[in-house]
């Protein structure tokens, strides 16, 4: 790496500081010319402190940064773009009521006789998209697109706009495997042309696909930057959680199953969910495997009465029960843990104690308040059980991190005692050491002689927790694995079977 | 091309037709130059003020202060030219700058305190229609030669028709209306700012200014409207024009315009304005109807172009989806 020339953005002694925390501390980023560089860290060590600090976002409380040796200091977003510095986030931030040119160039239109010249604008929309690879009609409404071309659109607006820096906050979070690969064209081609790119995501193999370095941090300090292609996955883990890596698959212990607790004949919907049968004892983790859109979260949904089946039925303790709607799921003692804890999941403005006991209150009806003092209890024994970390249990629930609201969560469907507990993606968007603690949980409850129904994307994950797994391909339950037949190798080889689909 | 988010105003111009249509063949001469002059004459106060409606609706907001601001733009005239000597020409002026002020303090107001445009509005609505009553509570007639010359103003069809000047206004409005909402970096961001707020901030569009020059523009164009409503009556009245950013509302919503902002046209609008006026004008032709049908006709409206509006946001995003799958898979 040529130290001649000064670096795209260099960042030295960055502190930020929060009421009662030190977000960042003393942070140091360096980025070079047409370097991929990965930001890593677990959830709340600091990452999107750090992005906000450098996109002016939030005022940095001390520290300079530098844009090609000239120190900057941009007080917001709009400054910072300006300036060369260009963010694209996971949720795709474009107007979805605008056109893919519109949302291009949006604050600065080309102009003619002082009114915009909306077909040279699409004309250069179209130009800039196809130096993507994108051939797409610019006057098209942006939603007219996949997520994927949308995200697209955006980094080619940051790059246009901004052209030094470029930080893509969890692009990928949202995108399947060939959406992906579309993507780091993209960033392969702005590489070559010279940009800084900062990529952040929880995916650890597309960090070492794409990226050059990786600056690691952990509780708001850097405890390292790597060169990628001279460390293992294994070392970044590692200084990460700053500890070894206990093994992440546990022994399992003996099937210890008790008495048959539900049984699922024919259960399904049209056009949704083809009929799917499937028995669960006490103390057995279910794992649901398949592709994105195979059905895993339709099931679960359909089970908990989310949405209602056209056909089959639901034997509880072998009595028959109909699950009209999650009420009467909550009724039966079944809980949900929703995959979109953003939008299906927590309530953001209430405190941490309000999201723990709301789905206990509502159990009970809320005519009949939970004591205040219950109400401590209960959240306090929550928050130590699944070590939940927070400030003060008042505190709004969007401020913790993602796998602290991901424990929140579970431990709102915990707190009402559910004989039978679905987890819907109980992982994603978390990070490595809270995902180590949730599959300890997963254990935990199926010890304690609970049923659980986990849908998983992450085979290693279902591997380690599952007594039995069902795979689904195409809305429809094709295997059951049992005991020793679970491997991430069968599993994948039940999802591909034989249409020759490319899976791992 | 025809897009999806043209259907809207392909719907309202297609109302339009087809009320024309049943009017014209119920009453022949509902189609003659006089009739189209006077529903332009007629509806100019409200049409002016649902332009500056439709800006405050695209971008997510609501004025319910306009109507309030008619009527204090009205008597503030008749009293300034009664008590004072100085020109209409000033006074309609001094009323602009006070209107426009006024309008971008409430979007200032919006935008700094993030309160709700609605109670704003509300407060802003009250406070306008109460300094209207206290410059006078009673009707003032305006009698100035000037007021006169400009009425007297017409360009006269062959065929009787008397084109005014306060109905070219209204058309005037519009046209300037149209090219800012859409050919100018403002108009897009007016959009920009229906489509979503916090998007917008991070894309790194203006919002207070914005902001302040939607409302500013809604209240200017409230004063305007409220200067053609003096000439149109030659009063001011503080218990005027209650009740008419109802209307204008409904305009803009039977014009099309997704009240949820970020989708619409201001030419829109104008259809709108001309369907309710269809409406009055073929209750007077009938004359045995109660002028109340205006009412039902147009809430009846109103409901099926919610409905519509509704079913077309499903529609889209079907579509969405299935565009996704595919893309997905290709």
């Amino acid at each position: 790496m040529a130290h001649d020339i000064p670096p795209v953005l260099h960042a030295t002694g960055i502190s930020k500081f929060f009421p009662g925390t030190i977000a960042l501390d003393d942070v140091e980023l360096r980025l070079e010319a047409g370097e991929v560089h990965a930001l890593l860290g677990e959830n709340g060590a600091g990452k999107s402190t750090l992005i906000k600090c450098l996109t002016g976002a939030y005022q940095r409380d001390g520290g300079t940064i530098r844009l090609s040796g000239h120190e900057v200091a941009p007080q917001s977003t709009a400054e910072s773009q300006k300036l060369g510095i260009g963010t694209v986030y996971q949720e795709v931030n474009l107007l979805p009521n605008l056109t893919v040119a519109e949302n291009l160039y949006l604050g600065r239109q080309p102009m003619r006789w002082g009114l915009v010249d909306r077909r040279r604008m699409n004309a250069m929309a179209r130009d800039a998209l196809a130096g993507y690879g994108l051939d797409i009609d610019p006057a098209e409404p942006l939603t007219a697109y996949s997520v994927a071309i949308q995200q697209v659109v955006a980094i080619a607006r940051a790059v246009e706009m901004s052209g030094k820096v470029l930080i893509l906050d969890e692009p990928t979070a949202s995108l399947d495997r060939d959406e992906v690969q579309l993507l780091f064209g993209v960033i392969r081609q702005l590489k070559a042309r010279g940009l800084a790119v900062v990529f952040i995501t929880h995916f650890l193999d597309q960090v070492f696909e794409i990226s050059d370095r990786a600056t690691v941090l952990r509780n708001g300090r850097v405890v390292g930057t790597r060169l990628l292609s001279e460390v293992s996955q294994k070392d970044v883990v590692t200084l990460m959680l700053g500890r070894q890596l206990e093994a992440q698959v546990h022994e399992r212990k003996a099937a210890s199953a008790g008495a048959k607790l539900i049984e699922i004949d024919g259960l399904g919907k049209r056009g949704m969910l083809e009929p799917l049968s499937l028995a669960l004892r006490e103390g057995e983790v279910v794992g649901l495997a398949g592709l994105l859109g195979s059905g895993r979260t339709e099931t679960a949904n359909l089970i908990f009465g989310a949405v209602q089946a056209d056909q089959g039925r639901m034997l509880l303790r072998g009595r028959e029960i109909t699950v009209g709607n999650p009420r009467e799921a909550v009724r039966h003692r079944f809980a949900l843990c929703p995959e979109d804890r953003k939008t299906e999941g927590i309530v953001g403005d209430l405190s941490v104690r309000d999201n723990i006991i709301l789905a206990r209150q509502a159990a009970q009806g809320w005519v009949r308040p939970i004591p205040r003092a219950e109400v401590n209890e209960i959240a306090e024994r929550y928050v130590r059980a699944l070590d939940i970390r927070l400030a003060s249990l008042d505190m709004p629930i969007r401020l913790l991190s993602g796998g602290n609201q991901q424990k929140a969560l579970l431990a709102r469907w915990l707190a009402t005692n559910p004989d039978f507990l679905i987890l819907d993606e109980p992982t994603r968007g978390i990070d490595v050491g809270a995902h180590a603690e949730i599959i300890a949980l997963i254990e935990q409850l199926r010890a304690d002689g609970m049923a659980l129904l986990v849908a998983s994307s992450e085979l290693e994950e279902l591997v380690a927790y599952s007594t039995r797994v069902i795979v689904l391909r195409d809305r429809r339950q094709v295997r059951e694995l049992t005991g020793a037949e679970i491997t991430p190798d069968n599993i994948v080889r039940a999802i591909a079977d034989d249409d020759g689909r490319e899976v791992a | 091309m025809i897009r999806s988010t043209h259907l809207p105003l392909l719907v309202t111009l297609g109302t339009f037709v087809l009320a024309y249509a049943l009017c014209a063949y119920d009453y022949p001469s509902m189609l003659s130059t006089r009739v189209v002059a006077n529903l332009l004459t007629d509806n100019a106060f409200l049409g002016i003020a649902a332009v500056g409606m439709t800006f405050v609706i695209l971008s997510g907001g609501i004025d319910l202060s306009i109507g309030s601001v008619i009527a204090f733009t009205g008597v503030f005239l008749a009293v300034i030219l009664r008590d004072t000597s100085i020109h209409p020409l000033a006074a309609f002026m001094l009323v602009l700058i006070l209107t426009t002020a006024f309008g971008a303090a409430m979007g200032a107001l919006i935008h700094y305190l993030e309160m709700p445009p609605f109670i704003v509005t509300l407060a802003g609505m009250f406070l306008a229609r109460g300094a209207a009553y206290v410059l006078s509570t009673e009707s003032v007639p305006i009698t100035h030669e000037f007021y006169d010359v400009l009425q007297g103003l017409y360009w006269k069809d062959p065929s009787g028709g008397r084109f005014r000047l306060i109905g070219g206004i209204m058309v005037l409005t519009f046209l300037v209306g149209i090219l800012v909402a859409h050919r100018t970096r403002f108009g897009q961001n007016v959009y920009a700012l229906g489509g979503g707020g916090q998007t917008a901030k991070l894309m790194g569009l203006p919002l207070a200014s914005t902001t302040i020059r939607i409302y500013a523009i809604s209240g200017g164009l409230a004063g305007l409207s409220g200067i053609v409503f003096s000439l149109y009556t030659s009063a001011g009245y503080s218990l005027a024009t209650v009740g008419v950013e109802l209307d204008a509302i409904a305009a803009v919503v039977i014009g099309g315009t997704l009240l949820t902002g970020g989708y619409g046209f201001v030419a829109g609008t104008f259809f709108g304005i001309l369907i309710m006026g269809l409406i009055q004008t073929y209750i007077v032709f009938d004359g045995t109807l109660s002028s109340w049908w205006t009412k039902i006709v147009i809430g009846g409206l109103l409901f099926a172009f919610i409905v519509l509006q509704k079913g077309l946001t499903w529609a889209t995003q079907a579509r969405r989806r299935t565009a996704t799958g595919s893309a997905a898979a290709s």
